[in-house]
């Protein structure tokens, strides 16, 4: 399989190197290559990768780009809050600080292009620079005119953009220059297979491990395909499978067995430490005190609340899956009859629940929040206090931005089964 | 004599201060030193380079340190974290406050990462003069940034650790300790998210994905602060950015537990000359448990107290000085009875038993052990008496361990009735039932165990009764008691809207002009605008026609002026009066009893209700 990739203008050795570094993506190591010619030669202006998470997008390119000594600049764009300091990177990488440093202090786009071209013809290249950008999709959030101007930047140098996202998303409604795209498929079983057994344990054979892998993708081939999680839970659950070999129970060959002592694991595993619920270090732990049930993350809902914050979070559920009609009957003591035939209109007889929480204004929740109180209670600065707090811990959220005069409108953000929890603990129903 | 007193006041505030804080670090020492040992234990594994950790370099680790809904309790854990952190493992610790990183979007990531590189970069500069040449030397050979990037501060960090020569040592001994030397060399980068939930998810993603391409680099570490539940993690973060994480959990103390603490050893001791009486304490405590669960507010509180004290002890200075001779010697002789050993013990048996008194409810097993606490507090005191109370508790007991054949037997009978109800199916019947065990229940004789219970209850409660008289029983105890309760809640849970409301009914409340004093109920001509139209609007029903209102005002503005109501112009609305009215109108408008409606474009709506 080594050496299968070949192409013209590039040292041999080199490429044998990359090709063992990138099992099972030889094919698109291939087309990259030939799309990006002889480093003498021009290649094409502007690529798009795209591919789900852990497919090898990253891994093939800066391998390509590394091994081979292309001149490059990596840039996440995640990290590029503002195109200032995309520039100031892809400076930094191609021409040292000296360049960067003649960036003015919120450069636009002209700026960038008139210093690179004024360091491009002090040191001409011999070769095509790449920009390649990582989670391109974030550039959709940028400055409009930033991915059409960086894909016009063809004459200048090469961009690679890759994603997790199809090109269709990405088109500007004012167009631009369409990138070559490039799509990079999921890996089958037997390629994660072959890949997961790369990095196997040094004291124990190749062999064992890629037994191992071969299990482990049995039970979770099924819901994870992610080749990032895969090789976490690998790295997670193997000492537990090598103990009956450590403790001499059995040989590294009795498949059976080792199968046997690991399944139940894995499954737990699934639940927990997979979902992450229970981080890789709690896992280990566990495993070490065998302290059977270690709760998740999920298990802590348990909120301890002042008396009266709880009767505000209670007063703002109510606010929001009651509609306001219904107020009169729920809450006053003496609201007269009425009529049950037409008390609630036909679609209010859905469950709220399906509905979603509907924003209340402050005066409604305060008005629940005293009749539902058994007690009189001073509207004290207290109270407020506490609402603030609660929006704060995201219990309830602001809906609108409050003006100083405007009365401000809440949601309730909790589920039903926090509110109820609240009820019963706190007042024993 | 009054800068002596309030010297004295401030040494005894002094004094509880440093002693509550002591405390609280011993409450906190668990969870710090565990923090403390999660933190070096992560950043030694980091530097191993067994085949399981290298497997898992890629995640940062995280301590999410879940401290209850007090946040004004927080800044203390967090700054004695800090510091500990800081003297312990690494001088690198940086924390953010989502306030400070405001607003929303990028900027408040600009923010962030900026804050926290100028922390982390700051604390050290400043930590001694020789390094901030150190820093500065590589920084202007390098260029300057336009921004402060986390490339920025990986840069910084590892010109950091290579030109620091390893910390004090001599050359053999850094090789006997290499491990813990390279722990030093490479100490990680602390940054403490102080609340967790007010930070905006979006932002913290990123900034997560960022410093996790930073990670193999840059020995990062998080400390989340969560106020509710660390279930709050799994909703701000996706499973894309929690799987670069390593979380670990720890839990602080409740604060119920942290709070009883601070009174057994600040309140319920004789250290202190100063004590609160039980009302004042019930306020403070209701405060804590209906407002805000916040153990810093409630010594806040007392401190308002003392302050408060101070205060009414500069009026009893009347006394002669015969009489306040008087005084010392009752105190002493007072302090004398008071807290011998006896009412001691008591006392903390009464504060084990006060739940029995209170709920009479409570299950036998409890009761028995709360029981055997209680003989177990009396054991060691010498007086007869308390020995009596002892042999007394002691045959209860015995009476208790007695009953526990018979009452199984009674439980028998209480289940049976339960046991029919499920057979029936009949609504009829099932109502029937049901009328019947709630008489029964109500006229059933009482159980042994009940009886007992409550021969015990009493018992407890004449005890306590005979050795602990009230405090106001005594004479002078005004010296030692503070017992103002109206004070300490009008201080401490303040009411701005009925403090507003008496403003503006009773403006003689404030500005202590004569010709404003007036009857209840009413409000004199010459009080100020807002006054009047606030007291005129509480005629108003719903709806308030704006031009009626100005008529009113106008009359009522006339009135106090020349005060001829048969001249002609009376009562005329001239523009002086129209703009005071707007004025007072639009006052009214801000403090929020009023606002416009689109009904009705002449006509304002109430917002409040009452007062009329």
């Amino acid at each position: 399989m080594a050496g299968r990739l070949e192409h013209p203008g590039y040292d041999e050795e080199k490429l044998r190197i990359v090709s063992e570094q990138l099992p099972c993506r030889e094919v698109q190591a291939g087309a990259l290559l030939s799309l990006m010619g002889q480093p003498q030669q021009y290649c094409y202006p502007s690529l798009f990768i795209y591919g789900h998470r852990a497919s090898g997008k990253s891994h093939v390119v800066n391998t390509l780009m590394k091994e081979l000594e292309l001149p490059h600049a990596t840039v996440s764009c995640v990290e590029c809050i503002s195109a200032a300091l995309l520039f100031e990177q892809v400076l930094l990488a191609f021409f040292g600080c000296d360049a960067a440093s003649l960036l003015p202090r919120s450069p636009s786009l002209s700026d960038f292009v008139r210093i690179y071209r004024q360091q491009a013809s002090q040191s001409p290249a011999e070769q095509t620079r790449y920009i390649v950008l990582e989670k391109a999709e974030l550039l959709r959030d940028a400055d409009a005119n930033l991915l059409p101007a960086l894909l016009r930047l063809q004459e200048l140098v090469s961009i690679f953009l890759y994603s997790e996202i199809v090109w269709d998303k990405f088109r500007p409604n004012t167009g631009c220059f369409e990138p070559l795209l490039l799509h990079f498929p999921d890996y089958s079983k037997g390629e994660l297979q072959q890949i997961l057994s790369k990095d196997r344990h040094p004291s124990y054979s190749a062999e064992f491990y890629s037994s191992y892998v071969h299990i482990l993708l049995g039970v979770f081939y099924a819901v994870c395909r992610d080749l990032r999680e895969l090789r976490h839970l690998a790295a997670l659950n193997f000492s537990k499978f090598c103990e009956p070999v450590a403790a001499g129970k059995a040989k590294e060959t009795d498949a059976h067995k080792l199968w046997k002592n690991i399944e139940p694991h894995l499954k737990k595993a699934m639940q927990t430490v997979y979902l992450r619920e229970v981080s890789s270090l709690q896992w280990e732990q566990m495993e070490e005190h065998d302290a059977g049930a270690l709760r998740g993350l999920s298990a802590h809902t348990h909120v301890e609340l002042p008396y009266y914050s709880k009767f505000l979070l209670i007063a703002a559920y109510l606010a929001s899956y009651n509609p306001a009609r219904t107020d009169k009957r729920f809450f006053v003591k003496h609201h007269g009859k009425i009529k049950k035939t037409n008390f609630l209109k036909k679609n209010e007889k859905t469950s709220n629940h399906l509905l979603g929480p509907k924003p209340f204004p402050l005066d409604r929740l305060l008005a629940i929040f005293y009749s539902v109180v058994d007690s009189r209670v001073a509207p004290t600065a207290s109270i407020f206090s506490q609402r603030d707090m609660s929006v704060k811990f995201v219990l309830i959220t602001c809906v609108n931005i409050c003006f100083p005069l405007q009365i401000p409108e809440f949601k309730v953000a909790v589920f039903l089964f926090l509110c109820r929890f609240v009820l019963f603990t706190s007042f024993a129903l | 004599s009054s800068e002596l007193r309030f010297k004295l006041c401030l040494d005894l505030w002094n004094q509880i201060k440093t002693e509550t804080e002591a405390l609280q670090d011993e409450l906190h020492r668990n969870i710090l030193d565990s923090l403390l040992e999660f933190t070096r234990k992560c950043s030694s594994t980091r530097q191993h380079s067994d085949w399981a950790s290298q497997m898992r370099a890629s995640e940062i680790p995280t301590a999410a340190l879940v401290l209850g809904v007090n946040v004004p309790d927080h800044d203390l854990t967090f700054q004695s974290l800090s510091e500990l952190l800081r003297d312990s493992v690494t001088p690198h610790v940086a924390s953010l406050q989502a306030k400070e990183c405001g607003g929303n979007g990028f900027r408040l990531l600009i923010w962030s990462l900026n804050s926290t590189a100028q922390i982390l970069m700051g604390t050290v500069v400043d930590d001694d003069e020789e390094e901030e040449e150190e820093v500065q030397q590589p920084g202007s050979r390098r260029h300057h940034s336009v921004l402060c990037s986390l490339q920025a501060l990986c840069d910084w960090y590892s010109s950091k650790t290579k030109a620091r020569p390893p910390r004090g040592g001599t050359p053999g001994k850094k090789r006997s300790s290499a491990a813990v030397d390279e722990q030093h060399r490479q100490p990680p980068v602390v940054i403490i998210f102080k609340d967790l939930e007010a930070f905006n998810p979006r932002v913290l993603q990123d900034f997560i994905l960022i410093c996790s391409r930073y990670v193999q680099r840059l020995p990062l570490m998080f400390i989340f602060g969560i106020a509710t539940a660390p279930s709050t993690i799994r909703h701000m973060l996706p499973n894309s950015v929690s799987s670069l994480l390593c979380i670990e959990l720890f839990q602080s103390l409740s604060c119920t537990q942290h709070l009883t603490t601070v009174i057994d050893k600040l309140i319920l001791t004789s250290n202190f000359p100063f004590k609160l009486s039980g009302r004042v304490m019930q306020v403070l405590v209701s405060i804590f448990l209906y407002h805000d669960f916040s153990v810093r507010n409630f010594i806040k509180g007392l401190q308002v107290r003392i302050s408060r004290f101070q205060a009414l002890y500069v009026r009893r200075r009347i006394l002669n000085f015969h009489q306040y001779a008087c005084v010392q010697r009752s105190v002493k002789s007072q302090a004398g009875n008071t807290w011998n050993d006896d009412t001691l013990a008591l006392c903390r048996a009464e504060l084990v038993l006060t739940t029995v008194v209170f709920l009479r409810m409570l299950a036998k097993d409890e009761l028995i052990s709360l029981l055997q606490k209680c003989a177990e507090v009396l054991q060691p005191v010498k007086s007869k008496q308390m020995k009596n109370a002892r042999v007394q508790l002691e045959e209860l007991l015995a009476k208790f361990k007695q009953l526990d054949g018979e009452n199984i037997q009674h439980e028998d009978n209480l289940t049976s009735p339960v046991k029919d109800l499920q057979k029936k199916t009949d609504l009829f019947q099932l109502q029937k039932t049901l009328l019947e065990m709630n008489e029964s229940r109500r006229s059933k004789r009482r159980s042994p165990f009940e009886l007992l219970r409550n021969e015990a209850v009493e018992f407890i409660d004449s005890l306590v009764k005979n050795h602990l008289s009230p405090p106001e029983s005594k004479p002078l105890y005004e010296v030692c008691y503070y017992s103002s309760s109206a004070t300490v809640r009008r201080h401490l849970n303040a009411t701005p809207r009925t403090s507003i409301q008496a403003a503006l009914g009773r403006p003689y409340n404030y500005i202590q002009n004569d010709s404003l004093k007036a009857e209840d109920g009413t409000v004199s001509n010459a009080a100020p605008d807002i006054c009047i139209a606030y007291k005129l609007h509480l005629e108003c029903g719903r709806l308030i026609n704006l031009y009626d209102w100005l008529e009113a005002y106008s009359t009522v503005v006339s009135a106090a002026e020349d005060g001829d109501p048969d001249s002609d112009g009376f009562g005329k609305v001239d523009e002086v009066k129209h703009a005071r009215f707007i004025r007072a109108v639009s006052e009214l408008e801000f403090l929020g009893f009023i606002k416009a409606t689109r009904k009705k474009t002449d006509h304002v709506a109430r917002l409040t209700w009452g007062g009329c």
